[in-house]
Order: C-alpha cells, then structure tokens, then sequence
C-alpha cells in the first residue's frame, strides 16, 4: 500500500489511463456478451477505438508540443489507404487476419509518419496561426491526393495513377483496390475491437512514457517558452518533429483500424470536418490531459447516437452542447466555483487571508 | 487565356470579400472566426427566398441578406464569443466552428439539404464585349463591388473616427480603453462589417455559381481564410491581394494543370509562399521580445 502512495504523480496518471481503457473493454466485452449491446453501438466499438486514438495522437502535437495542427484527418487517410492494400494485396499469401490487420497498422503508421517527416520539417519552421493554416492546408492537399489516386495490383504488382482507372496500364486479371473518389471498395473487416484496445493501450505506453521522458520534457519546456529553451541548448526543431512524426504515425494506425472496419471507405471521410471533430475532443477533453481525451473521444462519438431519436435536430442539439461546454468550462464564476469544490485549498487560503490583514 | 484571367480575378474578387471579413475579426479579435463562411451561405439562403418566395427586386434582396447577415454576426459576436473575450484562443476556436455546425445544422432544417438553384440576378444588365470575348455582368459587378468595398474600407479605417478606433484596439486593446474607445462595440462593428460583405460576397457567390446548399460556404470560407493569410492576415490590401491571387491561381491551375488537383495547387502556393514569407505577402513581421 506505502508503495503505492509513494508512486510519482505521473505514474498514478499513467496507470488511471490503462485502467480506464481495461475497464471500458472488460464493461463492453461483458455487454456485449450479454446481449445488453445494439447493433448500432456495436458498430461504433471500433470508430470510438479509432477516434481515441486519434484525439491521444492530436494532444500531443495541440496539448505536449503547443502547436495546432488542423490537418490531422490527412495522416489518418494515408494510413487509412495504405492499410486497406496492404490488407487486400496480402489477402491470398497470409491467411490469419490478425496478422494482416498488424501488418496494415504497421504499414500504415509508418507511411503516416513518412508523410508526417516531409510535412513537419517545412511546417514546423512557422508559428501559431500561420503554423495552423498550414497544417490545415496540407490536410486538404492530402485529400485532394487522395481523391484522385487509383492504385491496383496485377502479376506484375501494384499499380499507380492519378488520372483514371485506365491509365494504371494493368493486365486484364487486375484489380482496382484504390478507385479515386469512390475509395476503396470489398474491404475485408479485419479490425476487431480487441486489437484496438490492444493499439490503443500501445498508443497510451508510447505517449506516456514519450511526456514523462527527457525528450518530454523537452517538448514541454519548447512549449512553455521556446526562446528560453533555446537558449538553455534544446533543440527546437528535432524535438517539435518528434513530437509531431511520433503523432502522426499513431494517427496513421488510427485510419489502418478505421478503415479496416468498414466495407467501403472514401477519401472524403477524412477531410477538415474529421480533423475539426477531433480537435474537439482534445480540447473538451482539456488540451494536454490525455485522460480528458479518452473519455471526451468516447463520450463525443457516442452522443449522435444517443441523440438519434431527435433526428433532425441531433446535430443542431450536438452544436449547442458544443457552444455551451465551451462558455460554461471558459466562465470565470463557474470556474470559481468548482475550485470551491475543491476544497483542499481552503485552509491555506483562509490562512493567507489572515496574514493579509 | 485572357478569358481565364477575367474569371480568375473575378472567383479572386469573391474571396477577396469574404477574406476582408476574416482579416478584420482577425486583426481586432486575434481569432479565427471559422463561421464565417457559414454566413455567406446564410445570406445565399435570405437572397434566394426574398427573390424566390418574395418576388422583391434583387437590389432590395441583397439589401434584405446584408442587413439578415449584419444583424447575426452582431448575435453571433455578443452571445458566442463576448463571453470568451478573455479565454484561450484555442477555446475560441472551438466554439466557432460549435457556431459554424449550428449554422449550418438550423439552415439543413429550415432549408432542407436539397440544391436550391439561384437566380442570375444580372441576367438583364448589359455585359461587356471584348473583341470576340464576352464578360458576363456577375463578373463585372464583382470586380467593381469589390474595388468599391477596398476604397470604402480604406478610407473608414484610415479617415474615421470609428476605423480609427478599430486600429486602435487591433495594436492595443488596454490603451484603447484608456483612451475612452468603447472595446466591446468597436468588436460589434468589426463583425458587423465583416458578416455584411460575407452578404454581399454569398449573393456574387451564389450568381456565379448558382447552386445552394447547407454546406455551400464552407469550403470557400476555407479558401477565402487561406488568402487571408496567403496575403498577411490582419491587412487589408493583403486580404484584397491574396483573395485575387488565390482565385487567379485555382482558375488557372484548373485550366492548365489539372481539374482535379486545382484545390492541391492552391494550397501548395500558399505553403510555398508562407515557407519563403512566414507572414504573408503584406503582413507585417513582428519582432520576438524576450
């Protein structure tokens, strides 16, 4: 018991994130099991998974490193992409799906974080707004891509191009795994949710041990003030790109997952909206508070699914919550009070009021 | 080719109105108002049914869009981010696209997701021949509306009181309260300006490319942000600037390079022109104090 008083802060956090993601995949399993689960909800297991991921990933570039990044749905669409042909080319030389489903992950944070080295090295030179206009633009860059990319495999291998399905110059037993705008289409669902709580629980390791390391540290003093760390000899450059290549390869597998989960999957999915609704989540959940991201990322993907039975007016419900969470959270009395609440403070303040007067 | 460059400056003349709007919340509120392209659409919908269900003349609808647009970015302003004033910028953020959603989610149900068809509202004023090129009357109305709106701005902010105070508060809010300028109504007033060429820049919008939809302010309120950072955001010949720029760029990308990459194209000049100017064509650089 002592040793567990004695533990650091940020150790005690840590393992109230892991606990949190078991107790969430055990209370689930065990639904699930029962037959307590809809259809519906079973279906956003795996999107929540992703989303989760996606948030951790994003607060750490907006909440450890301090830059916004409005582009992140685009490291999620190549790992997305990438991850649905690797899973269809390997669909006749690898037979368990499990491993196919590994492959793709890996396959896609990788290319995620191939893409996110040649982004950053030129983005991370600007600063606040112009910093996030650029990311934003990238984002968008990597749609448009995206939109007109149709890759298809043959004898010879895979196939490229950015103009038609035609010009790939494949031979007639080709197939088309990428189709432009129409995406990918006759995806096998390999995702599970087991293997993305399994992702999700590597993500939190990574993270957790990346922020409480020197490197972390790092990141937050370039974060707090970058021209004092400069001057303390951090180097600025490498360490925003750590941060940043270290966010979008996790983004990366947040799409192979995602994308992995559905039949069909179009480039659109991920534009600024996705990008948009996932800076969301980081910031309901508290910018820099991984815990606030996880159950934020859940809460926030499961809320139109409660609200269905408004219909029409779930997404303009969903906009009002949004509006009011931002102004109450921000209010200086409400903030007053739910310091009140915490009242650990108190004595110490009442005694500084007594030494005052 | 000439041809392209008239439609280009024209599609620019466009984003250059909407970007004005974008600079000048920018420079006074230092925010990105991301539901300023949700306005445009919400002036499209107000001129389409005054002329549609009305039957007003389109002078009065546009009047009716301004003034519909004016009145809402007041509203939007007092009641969304007033109370922000003083939270972090990313806070701000949040709750303007949580506004952008509720625009365009209240316009899907008043309006329905069906495209509407917008009138041309130009069809019978002359256009102009150029040798054997014709210009149609949206383009010519929207450059001259355009250089109008640059002229008028200019001199509000260079000659008047009230656009003195503006700059006052976008270089120093504290000593502009100090020296008796009204902080929060000279805010109002940027929004106010700033939603009412969002009005004016929808309706242009919406008769060169007649279709509307809940969504239809979105991306060119993506685009019309990038040119004003592409022109130094919080300047407003920048805004002007980078607006035609952008629109010249995609027309021509679209042309010459590739229909479907003109949005990549676009955005690449912008990273291009950001890496090698950090702050814009006509922004001004300020110095780091430590």
């Amino acid at each position: 018991m002592d040793k567990l008083k004695n533990l650091k802060k940020s150790t005690k956090v840590s393992f109230l994130n892991y606990g949190l993601v078991v107790v969430f995949f055990i209370v689930v399993t065990a639904l699930a099991n029962t037959g307590h689960l809809t259809n519906s909800f079973k279906g956003q297991l795996i999107p929540i998974v992703s989303y989760i991921i996606m948030a951790l990933a994003l607060n750490l570039v907006v909440g450890i490193s301090g830059e916004l990044s409005l582009g992140h749905a685009g490291f999620m669409s190549v790992g997305a992409f990438s991850g649905v042909v690797v899973s269809m080319t390997t669909a006749n030389s690898i037979a368990d799906g499990g491993v196919r489903l590994l492959l793709s992950i890996v396959i896609g944070a990788l290319l995620a974080g191939i893409v996110g080295v040649i982004i950053g090295i030129p983005v991370l030179r600007l600063n606040g707004d112009y910093l996030a206009i650029v990311t934003l633009a990238f984002g968008e860059i990597i749609k448009n891509v995206m939109n007109c990319l149709y890759v298809g495999v043959d004898g010879a291998g895979l196939h490229m191009s950015f103009k038609d399905a035609a010009s790939m110059g494949m031979a007639a037993d080709g197939k088309v795994l990428i189709n432009g705008p129409m995406g990918a289409t006759g995806v096998q669902k390999l995702s599970t949710f087991t293997g993305g709580i399994i992702l999700l629980l590597l993500v939190l390791v990574v993270i957790q041990n990346l922020v409480n390391s020197r490197t972390g540290r790092a990141i937050m003093a370039i974060r707090d003030n970058r021209i004092a760390a400069e001057a303390s000899g951090v180097p600025v450059t490498k360490h925003k790109l750590i941060a940043f290549v270290t966010s979008a390869a996790m983004a990366g597998a947040a799409g192979a997952l995602y994308a992995l989960n559905y039949s069909t999957i179009a480039p659109k999915k991920f534009d600024f909206n996705t990008s948009i609704l996932i800076l969301v989540f980081v910031v309901l959940g508290g910018i820099g508070n991984m815990t606030g991201s996880i159950i934020a990322a859940a809460l926030l993907t499961i809320l139109p699914e409660m609200l269905r039975k408004f219909a029409d007016y779930r997404m303009l419900i969903y906009a009002i919550v949004l509006i009011v969470v931002m102004l109450t959270t921000n209010n200086e009395k409400i903030r007053a009070f739910l310091r009140g609440l915490g009242k650990k403070n108190k004595d110490t303040e009442v005694k500084e009021g007594a030494a005052n007067e | 080719m000439l041809a392209n460059l008239i439609n280009g400056i024209s599609l620019g003349s466009v984003y250059a109105i909407i970007a004005l709007g974008y600079t000048m919340v920018y420079g006074i509120a230092k925010m990105l108002n991301f539901a300023h392209g949700d306005v445009i659409m919400v002036g499209g919908y107000i001129a389409f049914c005054s002329i549609a269900y009305l039957g007003w003349p389109p002078a009065l609808a546009v009047l009716a869009a301004v003034v519909v647009c004016t009145m809402l970015g007041i509203v939007i302003e007092r009641l969304a981010y007033k109370p922000l004033r003083n939270a972090t910028s990313l806070a701000v953020l949040i709750t303007a696209i949580g506004v952008s959603y509720f625009l365009q989610n209240a316009a899907l149900l008043i309006w329905t997701s069906n495209t509407k068809v917008f009138p041309n509202i130009f069809a019978n004023l002359p256009g102009l021949t150029l040798g054997d090129m014709q210009i149609a009357p949206v383009t010519l109305i929207t450059v001259l509306a355009n250089i109008v709106i640059m002229v008028a701005l200019t001199l509000f902010t260079g000659k008047t009181k009230m656009g003195k105070a503006m700059r006052a508060v976008s270089e120093d809010k504290g000593a502009a309260t100090l020296m008796g300028i009204n902080v929060n109504r000279t805010i109002s007033l940027t929004f106010a300006i700033g939603s009412g060429l969002a009005a004016i820049a929808g309706v242009l919008l919406c008769t060169a490319y007649p279709t509307l939809m809940p969504t239809t302010g979105a991306m060119p309120g993506i685009k019309a942000f990038t040119a004003a950072v592409f022109g130094g955001i919080g300047s407003i010949p920048g805004a002007m600037l980078g607006g035609i720029l952008l629109g010249v760029i995609e027309i021509f990308g679209k042309a010459y390079i590739s229909t479907q990459l003109s949005d990549a194209i676009v955005f690449s000049v912008l990273i291009i022109v950001l890496l090698v100017k950090p702050t814009g064509l006509l922004g001004r650089k300020v110095n780091e104090k430590v």
